[in-house]
């Protein structure tokens, strides 16, 4: 194990600030049954020791791919050709056993689901050690590598680190598991760090503290850091530079203040308007890129985003344009250096006058909300009402007889009304309640306590016969577009299954399911297809299509979209507010952020008085007598006060609630 | 019901799921008192079992009849005699208790020709025993090593040549499979010039020789029925192990562990195959219960005086007893390797120590 090559002398050695990882004319593609995949084409960029590099883009850009190639842990069947060096060494051919001696001591991955990321049949503690044991090259001694596990967990903010490192990963929850990753990625004090969307996959206030962890690590070991997002928003705090790939290429790339405000390239003014804005104080419409990322088979000549892009002309189909500088320090199209500069594929690029083209323009957006009249909120009927609604769980023990040691209270008396015409958003973290909250509702049977109110029917005491006639003006779409849809069964069957089951003709159900279709933004062609054939985002719009079908009067949605509101009193939704990015750079560096620490306290032990305070940054700022307030006396919901008048249509239960702009 | 059973976990599990993370961590404790619950259902479905085999036997056999038949008839004195002794005119469920009480001493009552029942079942256990624990360690550790090659090495040659064996081996009757072994062992022995395996009996009878000499002469008997058992057993458990472990090949944290350096061999054994092994423990138990199915006909074929072929005579000779102690000891055999699939279950999978 002790070899003297350059690549495995210790990190630091090498003072300089040259390039970490130089990726030059990359090209990974995959067989597949439609002929090879080109996944990644042509691609070439570098990053410096000390620098954050994000990579942008829709899912099945490339940008996963083309770092799996970095790591060397693409599947066998891949094609990859080109050039990957790091710290000069070339990567690519090296066999299985030199890259995993790079892998993990100087260049190291964090991956976007940490449900899944960690092993289930060992501890916490053993898998961070393991990471240190396998560079230790028999050196470190397993005592020490435990030892310095639970270093490693303390300093990414596991509380407790000691105990919980002997936990196992299915005992954490989701962002302490990324955190646990972010361990074993920082262990052996890598040169570089690639994040394959570390926070996606997260609530968003947690999301907010696992960037922080990863500025954290950043600081603790000086790495260079790679970070894969879709997200412009995400990385505006954190990247000195930006590249935007789509379909397998780079279209467009620079330094992260440049790139945001003066955008070059179509593609990065759609992804920029497409992320919710909760700095501008007002309702924006979100501007969503038509279409899907081209099929990465046999790519028509010309540029790929062509068929989506608002500003395309005849030209644009003759050859795909080439990254060319956009900021007139170089020559145009010739030697582009990956590392600096500004530079956009698109032969329009010069046209674009970025201070005066907004996504919503470009894009033509048309605002899709329609808000119902608050003032007529009195005549329009009711179509759901819950009045402290409950649900608690038993939380049971023993062998030989199950007693009951305790109660989880997943829904502990909500109450909300939805009339006609209107949207109420149900907000919260995971874990907090709001889908134990619908499928109580949605089960349409006699909740454990309160009373819910369907299209003014107490569904306590519904019949069979009334419930199923209910549930057809009550529909739902999932939380998971890829879990809620039979994978057997072809779109149209899926979307007929409702029809069918509150028999509907079959040629109503013919003309419906074609008309749905259509509604949702998916072409006739598509019935007889599968869900597998679809990306997420489509298999949502089947999930929306079928819940649709039967025209249902009341809708609920788990979870489909980001949603956003303004004028917080709450400091809970203030803190929610907070962690969500926002895609601009300065305003990222410089706001001032609400983390919230820790995760949401036991639904089984919950906190006296204020459910919130054991997280509540307003809390800690309080004196003494005035927190004994939120300890004894839980808060009422009231109406909000603005300038001390009461807000009919805005609730808070907060003893201390005021306005606080978090942006 | 080991179906339920496992579904009885995971119910549990999930609904809990989204909270479990933030209660306290679990403790151990409980286990030893899970797997005491289990065992005292276990015993009661012994009891069950040996009761239902023991009435379906006292109900279909007459084992006067091959007295009766004979000629010249037996006076009708011994006949009575006999049906005295084997308390034919009592109702089922008192000679049932009559022989439970005998069991729970140790007893296991006698055969209708007066033999004890107790001494020849431990003679026919060992042999039993020796035959299905070899043979199943074998089927078990080789089967989960050949499943586990052949989804690494999904699609290649070597993983078509497990594929077809397994196929090959799941397709014969155990019967046929062993007289294709003895044909086999037939040239073996022609092309060695002696015998080196055989395959009739046990040992060789009559055989004399110091120790060292009688442990080669059992081993040499041994080696073509353990064939014919391991072999079942492994082209059953490599379709499952393989299956398993492809569903684990693609997992997120066989690449976590790749990016952290090992390489992906290692990464494979000690992330993956352990892993992919969780769902093997409750094969386990079911493939013991199968394969006490199929030793009746190997130990028919191989002419091994063990527990199923004994059960096979005990029909022959209409004989209550032998049927309802085979059946016990299959019953035990069955519940115990069940047990111990639990046990194996929460040493492998630490989510389910509750």
């Amino acid at each position: 194990m002790r070899r003297t090559e350059d690549v495995l002398a210790p990190a630091g050695s090498t003072g300089d600030r040259g390039p970490v990882l130089e990726v030059d004319g990359l090209e990974v593609s995959f067989p597949s049954e439609q002929g090879r995949v080109q996944a990644v084409r042509d691609l070439s960029y570098e990053v410096r020791a000390g620098e954050v590099l994000g990579i942008v883009g829709e899912s099945g850009s490339g940008k996963s791919v083309s770092s799996l190639a970095v790591m060397g842990l693409l599947p066998e069947q891949a094609k990859i050709t080109g050039s990957i060096r790091f710290r000069g060494t070339e990567l690519l051919g090296k066999p299985d056993t030199e890259l995993s001696r790079i892998r993990g001591r100087r260049i190291a991955m964090i991956f976007q689901d940490p449900l899944s990321a960690l092993t289930p049949v060992y501890t916490v503690g053993h898998q961070v050690a393991e990471a240190l044991l396998v560079h230790g090259g028999g050196r470190v001694s397993k005592r020490a590598a435990d030892r310095r596990a639970v270093e490693l967990l303390d300093l990414v903010g596991i509380p407790n680190a000691a105990a919980r490192a002997r936990s196992y990963p299915h005992e954490f929850s989701g962002g302490m598991r990324q955190r646990a990753v972010i361990a074993i990625a920082i262990a052996n004090d890598p040169d570089l760090i690639i994040a394959d969307e570390p926070s996606t996959a997260l609530d968003v206030t947690v999301q907010a503290q696992v960037m922080e962890v990863l500025a954290k690590a950043k600081e603790v070991t000086g790495a260079a850091i790679v970070m894969i997002t879709h997200d412009l928003g995400v990385v505006a705090g954190i990247a000195d530079r930006v590249m935007v790939t789509y379909a397998g290429r780079a279209v467009e790339t620079g330094d992260v203040d440049e790139l945001y405000t003066r955008p070059r390239m179509p593609y990065t003014i759609g992804l920029l308007g497409s992320v919710p804005r909760v700095d501008t104080g007002q309702r924006q419409p979100l501007v969503p890129i038509e279409g899907q990322p081209p099929s990465m088979v046999d790519l028509p000549p010309g540029c790929p985003f062509a068929p989506r892009c608002p500003m395309e002309i005849d030209a644009c189909h003759d050859a795909e344009p080439a990254l060319a500088r956009v900021d007139g320090a170089g020559v145009d199209g010739a030697g582009v250096d990956g590392a600096t500069g500004h530079a956009a594929a698109c032969i329009r690029s010069s046209e674009i006058v970025a201070a005066g083209t907004s996504a919503a323009e470009l894009f033509g957006a048309s605002s899709a909300h329609h808000t119902a009249d608050p003032d007529s909120r009195d005549r329009r009927p009711e179509m759901l009402r819950a009045d402290g609604l409950v649900k608690r769980y038993p939380v049971t023990k023993g062998a030989v007889i199950r007693r009951r040691v305790g109660t989880v209270h997943a829904v502990d008396g909500i109450s909300f009304d939805i009339r006609s015409g209107e949207t109420l958003g149900l907000v919260g973290e995971s874990g907090c309640g709001k889908t134990t909250t619908l499928m109580q509702i949605l089960e349409l049977g006699a909740p454990m306590g309160g009373r819910v109110e369907v299209l003014g029917r107490d569904i306590a005491g519904l019949s069979r016969g009334e419930r199923k006639a209910l549930r057809r003006d009550l529909q739902v779409v999932f939380q998971d577009p890829m879990a809620s849809l039979d994978p057997r069964l072809p779109v149209s069957a899926t979307i007929a299954e409702p029809m069918a089951a509150h028999g509907c003709s079959a040629e109503h159900i013919r003309r419906r399911t074609a008309e749905l279709l259509d509604l949702v933004g998916l072409r006739p062609e598509h019935a007889s297809r599968y869900p597998a054939q679809f990306s997420g985002g489509q298999r949502q719009r089947i999930g929306i299509a079928r819940a649709l079908a039967l025209e249902p009067q009341l809708l609920v949605l788990d979870e489909p979209v980001d949603d956003v509101f303004s004028g917080p009193q709450h400091p809970y939704t203030q803190a929610l507010l907070s962690a969500v990015p926002v895609p601009d750079p300065a305003v990222e560096r410089t706001r001032e952020r609400i983390i919230l620490s820790g995760d949401m306290p036991s639904p089984a032990d919950p906190p006296s008085g204020c459910r919130f305070r054991t997280r509540c940054q307003l809390f800690t700022s309080l004196p003494a007598d005035r927190r004994q307030r939120c300890i004894d006396e839980e808060p009422p919901r009231e109406a909000a006060r603005v300038d001390g008048t009461p807000r009919a249509d805005h609730e808070v239960a907060c003893h201390y609630a005021r306005v606080h702009q978090v942006l | 019901m080991q179906g339920v059973r496992r579904d009885e976990y995971h119910d549990g599990h999930a609904a809990f799921e989204e909270c479990a993370d933030r209660l306290p961590p679990p403790k151990g404790r409980d286990v030893t008192g899970f797997l005491l619950r289990r065992l005292i259902n276990y015993v009661a479905l012994c009891l069950i079992a040996t009761f239902f085999a023991y009435s379906a036997a006292a109900l279909t056999f007459n084992p006067l009849a091959r007295y009766q038949m004979r000629n010249p008839p037996p006076p009708p004195e011994v006949i009575e005699n006999l049906r005295q002794e084997l308390r034919l005119d009592e109702p089922i469920p008192l000679r049932f208790l009559h022989w439970g009480a005998g069991v729970l001493q140790g007893d296991f009552g006698e055969t209708i020709t007066g033999q004890p029942i107790t001494m020849e079942l431990w003679s026919r256990v060992g042999v039993s025993l020796r035959l299905l624990l070899i043979g199943t360690t074998l089927g078990i550790v080789l089967g989960v090593a050949l499943g586990a090659l052949g989804a690494i090495r999904q699609y290649r040659p070597s993983d078509y040549a497990g594929t077809l064996f397994s196929f090959v081996v799941l397709s014969t009757p155990v019967f046929l499979l062993g007289i294709l072994l003895q044909f086999a062992a037939i040239k073996f022995n022609d092309a060695a010039g002696t015998t080196v395996l055989y395959f009739t009996g046990e040992t060789t009878a009559g055989f004399q020789g110091g120790f060292g000499a009688a442990l080669l002469d059992r081993l040499q008997h041994l080696i073509l029925p353990t064939i014919a058992i391991a072999f079942t057993q492994i082209a059953l458990y490599s379709r499952y192990q393989r299956s398993a472990m492809l569903d684990v090949l693609g997992s997120d944290f066989l690449r976590t562990a790749q990016a952290k350096g090992l390489t992906r061999t290692r990464a494979l054994f000690k992330h993956g195959l352990r892993t992919a092994l969780i769902p093997m423990a409750t094969l386990f138990a079911f493939g013991f219960g199968l394969l006490i199915t199929g030793s009746v006909f190997v130990e028919e074929v191989f002419a091994w005086y063990g527990m199923g072929e004994w059960f096979v005579r005990g029909v022959q000779v209409e004989d209550v007893n032998i049927v309802a102690t085979v059946t016990l000891f299959v019953a035990v055999l069955i519940l115990f390797s069940g047990w111990l699939s639990d046990v194996l279950y929460a040493a492998l999978d630490p989510r389910i120590r509750l």
